[in-house]
């Protein structure tokens, strides 16, 4: 049965049973793997796209659910890592397994889509879905307020 | 003189390779295998631009990455030591992992050991591939090479300054003889430009685009997605099994049995289900019907380990240290003191779960594995391929953490007999539940600690019991009959000055798998060296660092116990010193905190690195919360010190999730937590500002991927005891503890 959805911009059609998860079709359908598998019970926030803007664990969607809205995925963020979140993320260092960080960058950016200058309790409220192991979430909070300066036209010194 | 540690990483390696093959390490890069074999070593040494460097002639410089990136950053800091006495522009640098040739490589990664041991042989393999390319640009001048200098990707000649690109010798360099590794001419470490400074780590951008490829991301024409039913039960077995409705579900291609392939790479054995991608075999799997033959592990629990402990602690355990006369000393003393220490199995978490993916052809075999021991992952694929390891091509992809879970070859064994029944490429991938639940934990442990004081308030006397489920008893019945001081670490090299120690072991049995997780047993013997000693101090009425630093005494140099003597890295006390005052000075020790809150100290030696630690709670009698950690280290040269920040930030909370968060528990054989909801982690609400300080340090650098984890917990403890009185002794801590 073949579902339709956009996909980054682009419309996509796929052909699976409607209770896939879509972070299965993206991830093993359509080979798009910058999305994360991590505990398939919505807990760890690996899998964070966004779904019409919101960010959503794909792990509990069904594909069903999607049909005829707009998914954005990490790939779509920008076509060379020039997203501010993404280019914070790399002046701060803040990766380091990086298996995370698909998710953490999904779920910042949504945040600063609806809060473009957040407290550190809106950080925390938005972020603490989203689990690191590797323990960074320090730079995160960094990054986060430095794209928050950045994408309001404010430059924090160097 | 006691036995040195029966299982180190080492040597695991060489004895315990899959089926008994013996496992080539091969070359080791390391001083001791060029002390022992230099002869041998000039006839093997690998020519550098075959090994460690290509540069194209447009001058892009290409650096080989003999470890494994799990996220500890050698990804960034083993080039930086290669382009530092090779003399590229950094800024020319990419990176490429390299293949598995146990003829060059060493890849086996962890002990905190990359940058270590690394440090010479990548500074010797980069300075003679920069004295082959001007001895190419010499030749072409007709110069001598003392009349040549490297520089930033050039060399040059003469006044006015003629020069070379790399790109324009490399040709000609890699063809001259390559200079004996023990004489070639390093760098004065004043001239580094490279090494020492804050660098940017080279694998963000992939990492924040979703382009980067790990384990779990590999994808092969044709492959197909496979997930394995195992026994819930530790060493249980597949009695039968009815594939009738996993087989219906749609996606589902087979389902068939693979055995356990016993100690060496210690699978389980278990019913794979092959899809067309892993959600269906998620699915089929769950339509599986499987009935376990259980065995006698079903009768283990928690509550009947902990029997065991009580039971092993009521007797003296057998002796592994004893100077003096501990236990006349600790009878004739007028105080003494004593406590009881406990802590859990605990897991790894990779964020990224176990997989391997894995194609066995008639003649050949290639493999796709997040794997911290690419060289054990080719020998079990060869041993399942029936095929030489030479033809077993393992590519190392990066990794979703690692913290020694992925050191292991379980999840490759598996893969590779799904791969040869099946003669497809196929990927074996974990759930998160597979993961948790089919762990290699940190052994429980249960400890007593006793000391006395003498009228001067030194240490009169320290004993220390433990008896906890070994990871030498479970890989081997040497190992069961004589752990050694593998349970111990450096705890039994105590810094604290006393004429009597004794320390003692009972083995307790568990079927539950243990191996090493990061930093191993220093996690458990961190905690209970340093709350104790801390307690001693609040005994004896003293100020907990001004004790530490009494007790340590004077400058000195302690030999490791038990450690070889080659391999010795004494503990040098002024280091330890060091990194307590830097952290207590960092933290503002002395300055007072309000009532209801607390500070506490706790500073350990392990892989041959210091690092002292002062946490900050607010607690009460009802609940705790750390609202700050401050560590300082001494790891010797910091080859990129924002990568050493990360690492202590990192392994802070690790720690802290291990301190404050669940237990990995033991019913009917098998273990309980499953998922996230049931073994929490650390969220960023609950993660406190970690502040780092590193010592300036010529020295060699040494470890730090691990070295951070002792000293939490205690600091933790210490200051909850300093802030309530009230000592915890029992891991992971919670609000209720305090009642």
């Amino acid at each position: 049965m073949a579902i339709s959805f956009t996909l980054n911009g682009k419309s996509q059609s796929v052909d699976v049973s409607p209770d896939m998860p879509l972070l299965w079709v993206l991830r093993d359908t359509l080979q798009m793997t910058g999305t994360k598998f991590g505990c398939g019970m919505a807990l760890c926030g690996a899998c964070t796209v966004h779904i019409n803007g919101v960010a959503t664990r794909s792990c509990i969607t069904p594909i069903s659910s999607v049909v005829g809205k707009k998914v954005t995925t990490i790939e779509g963020l920008s076509a060379d890592g020039s997203h501010p979140v993404q280019r914070a993320w790399i002046e701060e260092d803040v990766p380091q397994c990086g298996y995370c960080q698909s998710g953490q960058i999904m779920s910042a950016v949504a945040l600063l889509t609806k809060k473009p200058n957040p407290t550190d309790a809106d950080i925390d409220d938005a972020m603490s879905g989203n689990i690191c192991r590797c323990g960074t979430y320090q730079r995160i909070r960094k990054a986060i307020h430095r794209a928050a300066s950045e994408m309001a036209g404010k430059h924090s010194a160097a | 003189m006691a036995t040195a540690p029966l299982v180190n990483r080492r040597d695991f390696l060489k004895k315990t390779a899959a089926g008994g093959t013996a496992l080539v390490v091969g070359f080791h890069l390391s001083p001791r295998a060029f002390a022992d074999q230099a002869k041998d070593q000039e006839e093997k040494t690998p020519n550098p631009f075959d090994a460690w460097v290509r540069i194209t002639p447009d001058d892009r410089v290409t650096l080989v990455l003999g470890k494994s990136e799990m996220g500890q950053g050698v990804w960034t800091a083993l080039p930086m030591i290669l382009a530092e006495e090779l003399s590229v522009d950094w800024k020319q640098v990419h990176v490429e992992q390299a293949p598995t040739n146990p003829k060059i490589y060493d890849l086996g990664t962890g002990g905190s050991g990359s940058v270590a041991g690394s440090w010479l042989p990548l500074r010797q393999a980069g300075a003679a591939a920069r004295e082959m390319l001007i001895a190419a640009a010499a030749k072409r001048w007709e110069v001598g090479t003392d009349t040549c200098k490297a520089k930033n990707g050039f060399v040059v000649h003469g006044h006015p300054e003629r020069s070379y690109r790399f790109g324009e010798l490399v040709v000609d360099a890699s063809k001259l003889p390559v200079p004996n590794l023990n004489k070639v001419p390093l760098k004065n470490a004043d001239d580094f430009t490279i090494v020492g400074r804050d660098t940017h780590r080279l694998d963000t951008a992939a990492k924040s685009s979703g382009k980067a490829q790990f384990g779990i991301d590999s994808r092969v024409p044709g492959m197909l997605y496979a997930v394995i039913a195992r026994c819930p039960v530790f060493e249980g077995k597949v009695a039968s099994f009815d594939a009738s409705k996993a087989k219906a579900v749609t996606g589902v291609r087979d389902v068939f049995e693979i055995k356990t392939s016993g100690r060496g790479a210690s699978t389980t054995g278990g019913v794979a289900v092959l899809a067309d991608n892993s959600w269906a075999a998620i699915e089929g799997r769950k339509a599986l019907e499987v009935k376990w033959d259980e065995g006698t592990a079903a009768n283990e629990s928690s509550e009947e380990l902990r029997k065991q402990f009580l039971a092993n602690a009521s007797k003296p355990g057998g002796v592994l240290r004893n100077e003096g006369d501990a236990d006349a000393m600790l009878r004739a003393a007028s105080k003494k003191w004593e406590a009881i220490y406990e802590l859990p199995f605990a897991a790894h978490v990779c964020m990224e779960p176990m997989n391997a993916t894995v194609h066995i052809r008639p003649d050949s075999a290639e493999a796709w594995v997040p794997s911290q021991g690419p060289q054990w992952a080719q020998a079990v694929i060869a041993e399942a391929a029936k095929l030489p390891p030479e033809k077993v091509t393992v590519h190392t992809t990066l990794m979703g953490g690692g913290f020694g879970r992925r050191y292991q070859a379980d999840f490759v064994m598996e893969a590779a007999q799904v791969a040869k029944i099946s003669g497809k490429p196929v990927m074996v991938l974990w759930t998160r539940e597979d993961d948790m639940q089919h762990d290699f934990y940190r052994p429980a442990s249960y400890h007593r600690l006793e000391g006395a004081l003498d009228g001067e308030g030194k240490l009169a006397a320290w004993k220390h019991f433990q008896t906890s489920t070994s990871i030498a008893a479970k890989w081997s019945q040497k190992g069961a009959d004589d752990p050694g001081l593998g349970e111990f670490g450096t705890g039994a090299t105590i810094p604290y000055a006393t004429p009597n120690v004794r320390i003692e072991y009972t083995l307790a049995h568990s079927s539950a798998p243990r191996a090493w997780w990061r930093s191993v047993e220093h996690s458990s013997s961190g905690f209970v060296v340093e709350s104790f000693v801390d307690e001693l101090a609040h005994a004896a009425g003293q100020d907990p660092l001004e004790f530490r630093l009494k007790l340590i005494g004077d400058s000195r140099k302690i030999p490791q116990f038990g450690e070889g003597r080659e391999d010795n890295h004494p503990l040098d006390t002024s280091r330890l010193k060091g990194v307590l005052r830097l952290a207590a000075e960092k933290a503002g020790w002395d300055k007072p905190l309000p009532k209801g809150q607390g500070r506490g100290i706790a500073g350990f030696y392990s892989f041959r690195s210091y690092v002292a630690a002062v946490a900050e709670v607010s607690a009460s009698s009802s609940a705790f919360k750390v609202n700050r950690i401050v560590c300082a280290v001494d790891c010797g040269r910091a080859v990129n010190p924002n990568g050493v920040r990360a690492q202590v930030e990192s392994a802070a909370i690790y720690a802290l999730t291990a301190t404050v968060k669940d237990s990995i528990t033991v019913d009917r054989g098998r273990v309980v937590e499953a998922n996230f909801n049931d073994y929490a982690m650390i969220r960023m609400n609950e993660a406190p500002p970690i502040e780092v300080y590193l010592v300036p340090s010529a020295e060699a650098p040494t470890g730090i991927g691990e070295p951070t984890v002792p000293v939490i917990a205690p600091a933790i403890c210490n200051a909850i005891f300093r802030a309530t009185g009230k000592r915890l002794r029992r891991l992971p801590i919670h609000n209720e503890d305090l009642a």
